[in-house]
């Protein structure tokens, strides 16, 4: 906790420098407003003002800035009005009763949600089968290894619509499977790297020890690998979970998806309302928060109850 | 079907060479240790091969690999335009800037203990948000060039390389720091030669996976809104008029830069980190 003060200087900090930055961002847009509502500006016009530069808008019509912080389609939105229009479409429709409309954020998320969990546990399975197979089997250590790091420096995205066409001619229904799928591709390698080195862990003494009370190779497994490789498993789930959150928000960015905290972005853009990508966005930031310390609770709950030190 | 067979054949006798090569004794040789992968690999687009000949795959859904490479070898111009477009143009310079400011702030920021305690969790934060979110203002903001898409891969680069910064600027132990005390180092001395050599493994951890992000960022950023070519835009208009094998083409450039980016990282990294325990194997 002594970390707290710190960290709410630094947010204090950038939440300052925001509000800062939405004059200048907005100026134009808001000198247009207003003079289309019969004020004066200097100079007249939004042609001539495009070659002006925004300081000098702002020191000649220093009275009509404050219009920037209560436009309807920001350039940048003010945090209040983020916050505003997060609680309108969240806890606002909740009180309501209408929590799972197709225009609350409570539901798109639910739909993120959905896909990120789905493909975290096939990302995660994949991982640790792919890292048993590694420490078990020197030929899937030569061979799968170095696909496994290439696989990682391929821009998924680049992939992610070719995912969804063929899933779809396979008569898959609905875009959940390619965006499990794409937030597993992400999600498998944090959790594939850390479980080989968690496997490997237990020193040969501790190994050859097993083999004096000549345990089977399942038996050593379950009590000595499995057990050892758990805090690596934990770190990489958490890095894993926000990688497949990523994942389903790129499967849903670029592929007109309806549904969804990328398709909120996306329809977003396509009807130039700031506000919904930025309550989007922070909605996506709320739940990559959530989930990671969630994981991170029962990180240190799990190890606590194993007698291991978090 | 006969493809389909070969196929499964040679998949069962790669696999059989492997296994044998892996376990021989020249399995610890520079050549079997890029042979096995490289084997593994080839066997990968084989079984692509003769699945889709075999069963007849339309080449809609998924083009054989030769298609694709014919597609490759016949379209190198357009392939070109959009590698200058996407990587040089957006990527490259987004993260050369990225990584430029995220180290000015973290040797700003490490001047204080206090920011830096307060930045870290913060920053780790950030690095785990789906920031690419962001494409669609950043092009409305700076428009459709590639200005947008520099952008784009500015601000996902810059928190992991500044938090892997900011840390790698504390690895070093209170011991070498006194030893560089008494020999009256002062601050920009003891920063050049113990604080910044030491924070070089952290640093470059950072810059390869900002190598994946600048990728990412610059093809996503493309989805919305670019001048009509580079890598994302040939994706999605591909994917639009069924030129597949184009973009499988394109999405095979993708697969090479990203290799080749993260190996020259790499490759920098081994010159410049020789001396860390991590390279010296």
């Amino acid at each position: 906790m002594r970390n707290l003060l710190p960290i709410l200087t630094v947010l204090a900090v950038l939440v300052g420098i925001w509000y800062l930055a939405v004059a200048p961002m907005n100026v134009r847009v808001a000198l247009d407003t207003v003079e289309r509502g019969g004020a004066e500006v200097v100079p007249a016009g939004s042609a001539t003002r495009r070659d002006v530069s925004v300081w000098r808008l702002m020191a000649q019509n220093a009275e009509h800035v404050p219009a920037g912080y209560a436009l309807d389609r920001p350039r940048l939105p003010t945090p209040a009005q983020v916050g505003q229009e997060l609680w309108k479409t969240t806890g606002a429709m909740a009180l309501k009763g209408r929590a799972w409309s197709k225009r609350s954020l409570l539901y798109h998320g639910w739909i993120t949600l959905q896909s990120t969990l789905w493909g975290f546990a096939l990302g995660t399975s994949l991982g640790i089968a792919g890292a048993i197979a590694i420490v078990y089997s020197r030929v899937a250590d030569m061979s799968l290894m170095p696909w496994a790091i290439i696989s990682q420096t391929i821009p998924i995205v680049a992939l992610a619509p070719m995912i969804i066409v063929v899933s779809s001619q396979l008569g898959v229904d609905g875009r959940g499977v390619p965006k499990a799928i794409i937030s597993a591709y992400l999600c498998y390698f944090p959790v594939l790297v850390g479980m080989v080195k968690g496997l490997r862990a237990p020193a040969l003494s501790q190994l050859d020890l097993l083999k004096t009370y000549d345990a089977t190779g399942l038996q050593s497994f379950l009590k000595l690998r499995l057990p050892a490789s758990v805090p690596y498993l934990f770190t990489s789930l958490k890095v894993g979970i926000a990688a497949a959150l990523v994942g389903t928000i790129v499967g849903e960015l670029p592929t007109g998806a309806i549904s969804g905290l990328g398709a909120r972005i996306l329809i977003g853009d396509q009807f130039g309302t700031p506000l919904a990508i930025w309550s989007a966005l922070f909605a996506a930031a709320i739940l990559a928060g959530l989930l990671v310390t969630l994981l991170d609770l029962s990180q240190k709950l799990i190890l606590n109850r194993m007698g291991m030190q978090p | 079907m006969s493809a389909l067979i070969l196929a499964l054949i040679f998949w069962l006798s790669a696999w059989a060479f492997n296994v044998w090569l892996s376990n021989s004794r020249w399995r610890t040789t520079r050549a079997a240790r890029i042979a096995v992968p490289a084997l593994f690999g080839i066997t990968l687009l084989v079984l692509w091969e003769g699945i889709v000949r075999g069963l007849g795959v339309s080449a809609v859904i998924l083009p054989a690999p030769s298609i694709v490479a014919q597609t490759f070898a016949a379209s190198t111009d357009i392939l070109w335009i959009d590698f200058v477009q996407t990587f040089l143009k957006g990527a490259l310079r987004g993260f050369v800037i990225g990584v430029a400011a995220a180290l000015i702030c973290a040797l700003l920021i490490d001047r204080s203990a206090f920011l830096t305690r307060g930045l870290l969790p913060i920053g780790n934060f950030f690095a785990a948000l789906p920031i690419v979110g962001v494409a669609p203002i950043m092009v409305n903001w700076f428009g459709f060039d590639w200005q947008s898409k520099a952008a784009v891969v500015v601000i996902m680069v810059f928190f992991p390389i500044l938090v892997n910064t900011v840390q790698g600027l504390r690895a070093t132990d209170a011991m070498q720091r006194d030893l560089m005390h008494t020999y009256a180092a002062s601050y920009t001395q003891t920063l050049l030669k113990l604080r910044l050599p030491a924070a070089l493994p952290f640093l470059f951890n950072g810059l390869k996976i900002a190598t994946t992000l600048a990728l990412i960022g610059a093809i996503v950023a493309e989805y919305f809104g670019s001048p009509t070519r580079g890598m994302g835009f040939r994706i999605s208009t591909g994917v639009g008029s069924l030129s597949i094998d184009l973009v499988w083409a394109e999405i095979a450039v993708a697969a090479l830069v990203g290799t080749m980016f993260y190996g020259v990282m790499a490759w920098i990294e081994r010159r410049v980190t020789f001396w860390h325990p991590s390279q010296r194997g």
